[in-house]
């Protein structure tokens, strides 16, 4: 892609909080109408990386632009192209569902009549007509969740930031707002999420980025990573020695990663080895999945708890 | 030379446009809605006072530069409103939007600015001082204490010495670490002032020291004479003055507290 696709691009991109490191000199670029998404542990740099492209947290080092505008001088004109939903509920309590909208438009400077008519369209895209007059406080998790994402919406944002916008969400929710994450970007709308839901980040997302400590360490496309660093398929087996000398024979090239009472096999080899190897020596317990990314992630980010 | 939307991270000089009413007019929406539980203890509170210290107490006391007790206290209490009014808004109102509601977080992502987000919560202190007051200075004029017709200058005055209050109060907001904190400037700072400033007996009554020290220290001493001067026409200390003292004070503050919410914010 040419640069008159880019939309953000960030250089050395750094963020100190006192002796932390949280944004460690990454470099990456967003282009128009992607979905990218940034993966990473808790605490990995995902939540600081976004706040500092909605210009919420000034950068320590480096540099950060958006469509062509610097984050450290042109806050304004780059929060208005931008929609936000935060990790964290910031919706506002005092207020009724639909006038969390309209009084949000109002920040944007949509006038009334306009953000009347885009609130009525949002709630109902969102399924939450039949709330519009329920204070914040009644509603679930789910509804939150909806609203957020419809309060991010309000001023037809050409790029979307959604920090972990399905966490704690019920399956039905997930499944909606997968939905409508996938039409607003039929709609050109650029989107960024972070998650630690490995399968929403192969659903919805063009490339991922694998943060850890700060630094991105891996990009690339889902199906492009799984490919590149755990093959097709995976054997997954009970431990024990006989088990592990039998498959370290059979599979010279393989990766084992030993977790608890299970093995996971991995190798490059084309799909279907591990049949042929289960119909050779039939056991129990085994089973044959293909590669996710949730395995690229645990083999690049490994599986020590981070905080 | 860069442009810059927010000022710098440093200490600076405000940027403020018309989006600061936008910021006050959220808080003026949710004032609409719950605007009974918050008219009564502003209308209340005059009442119990004129009734139990004007007309009860007052009956002992002989009167004070040629004015009743009960004139005496009347402006106090006006006063007193817009002290409480504006204070209380900026420091626990304020800390629950910050804080808990992540209010703040919220309208900062979008165009409007934190200094704007402060700026309008200032503005909105100096509005609920007006409101305040304006209530208590009804009341005043229903028990016939208003003798001069320059009292519709009160809320003027209210929205002037209310931005004041709203701006000290925003620096405690600033460094509060929890809600709590705030029992130290409700004692340590309101409870004498609301005593020692010419509000309930006249300042000469008063030890030289501490004369000057409610001269020079204390804004209700001078937010009290000037309302005293409106409302009943007896003028305690200069005018001018104390109009310039309430000015001087309220903008020295302004600027400080939206530099300290900006570093509390912005890490
Ligand atoms: N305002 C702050 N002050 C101090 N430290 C912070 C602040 N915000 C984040 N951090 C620290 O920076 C690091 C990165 O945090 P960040 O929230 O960006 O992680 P994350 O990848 O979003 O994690 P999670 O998956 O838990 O949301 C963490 O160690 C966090 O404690
Ligand atoms: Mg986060």
């Amino acid at each position: 892609m040419n640069s008159s696709h880019l939309l953000i691009k960030a250089r050395n991109l750094t963020k100190k909080f006192g002796n932390l490191t949280a944004v460690d000199h990454v470099d990456f670029e967003v282009f128009k109408n992607e979905c990218v998404g940034f993966l990473g542990p808790n605490g990995a740099g995902k939540t600081t990386t976004v706040r500092m492209v909605y210009c919420f947290l000034p950068l320590t080092e480096g540099e950060l632009s958006v469509a062509n505008m610097n984050v450290s001088n042109q806050q304004r004109n780059i929060k208005k192209m931008i929609g936000v939903a935060p990790q964290e509920d910031n919706l506002d309590p005092d207020f009724t569902v639909l006038k969390n909208l309209l009084v949000y438009a109002r920040y944007f400077d949509i006038s009334k009549a306009e953000a009347s008519a885009r609130a009525k369209q949002l709630l109902s895209f969102f399924q939450l007509e039949e709330k519009q007059d329920v204070l914040i406080t009644h509603l679930s998790t789910g509804m939150k969740r909806r609203l957020i994402l419809a309060r991010a919406l309000i001023n037809e944002p050409q790029l979307l930031l959604l920090d972990e916008p399905t966490a704690g969400l019920d399956p039905q929710n997930r499944h909606i707002v997968w939905d409508k994450i996938r039409s607003l970007k039929k709609r050109g709308v650029t989107i960024i999420l972070t998650t630690h839901y490995m399968e929403e980040a192969t659903a919805l997302c063009d490339r991922t980025f694998i943060m850890d400590r700060g630094r991105i360490i891996e990009n690339g496309p889902p199906a492009e990573l799984i490919r590149k660093h755990v093959g097709e398929d995976v054997l997954e087996v009970n431990n024990n020695e006989k088990v592990i000398k039998l498959l370290t024979k059979e599979f010279s090239d393989a990766d084992f990663e030993v977790f608890g009472e299970r093995i996971h096999v991995f190798t490059k080899k084309p799909h279907g080895v591990f049949e042929l190897f289960l119909k050779k020596f039939p056991r129990n317990n085994v089973s044959i999945r293909n590669a996710n990314l949730e395995d690229v992630f645990l083999k690049l980010t490994g599986r020590r708890l981070r905080d | 030379m860069r442009t810059t939307d927010d000022s710098p991270v440093g200490f600076s000089f405000p940027k403020l446009t018309y989006r600061v009413w936008k910021v006050w007019r959220r808080n003026f929406d949710v004032f609409l809605k719950t605007i009974r539980v918050n008219f009564l203890p502003s209308l209340l509170e005059p009442i119990l006072y004129l009734v139990a210290l004007g007309l009860g107490l007052g009956g002992f006391i002989p009167p004070i530069d040629g004015m009743s007790y009960i004139q005496f206290i009347a402006p106090s209490l006006v006063s007193i409103s817009m002290m409480y009014g504006s204070f209380f808004e900026c420091t626990y109102g304020s800390f629950v939007r910050m804080y808990f509601q992540k209010t703040f977080d919220a309208i900062i992502a979008t165009p409007v600015s934190v200094e704007e987000v402060i700026a309008g919560e200032l503005l909105w202190g100096a509005t609920r001082a007006t409101i305040n007051s304006s209530t208590a200075l009804v009341v005043v004029a229903a028990f016939g204490l208003v003798s001069t017709p320059f009292f519709i200058f009160v809320p003027l005055l209210a929205f002037l010495g209310g931005l004041m209050f709203a701006s000290i109060a925003m620096c405690f907001t600033a460094i509060a670490p929890n809600i709590d904190f705030f029992n130290y400037p409700s004692f340590l700072f309101l409870t004498p002032m609301f005593l020692l400033s010419g509000t309930f007996f006249p300042l000469s009554a008063l030890p030289p020291a501490v004369q000057t020290f409610a001269l020079l220290f204390l804004p209700l001493t001078h937010l009290v004479s000037v309302a005293r001067g409106l409302i009943i026409g007896v003028f305690t200390t200069s005018l001018y003055l104390s109009v310039a003292w309430i000015a001087v004070v309220t903008f020295v503050f302004f600027i400080i507290s939206l530099n300290l919410m900006k570093k509390r914010l912005i890490k």
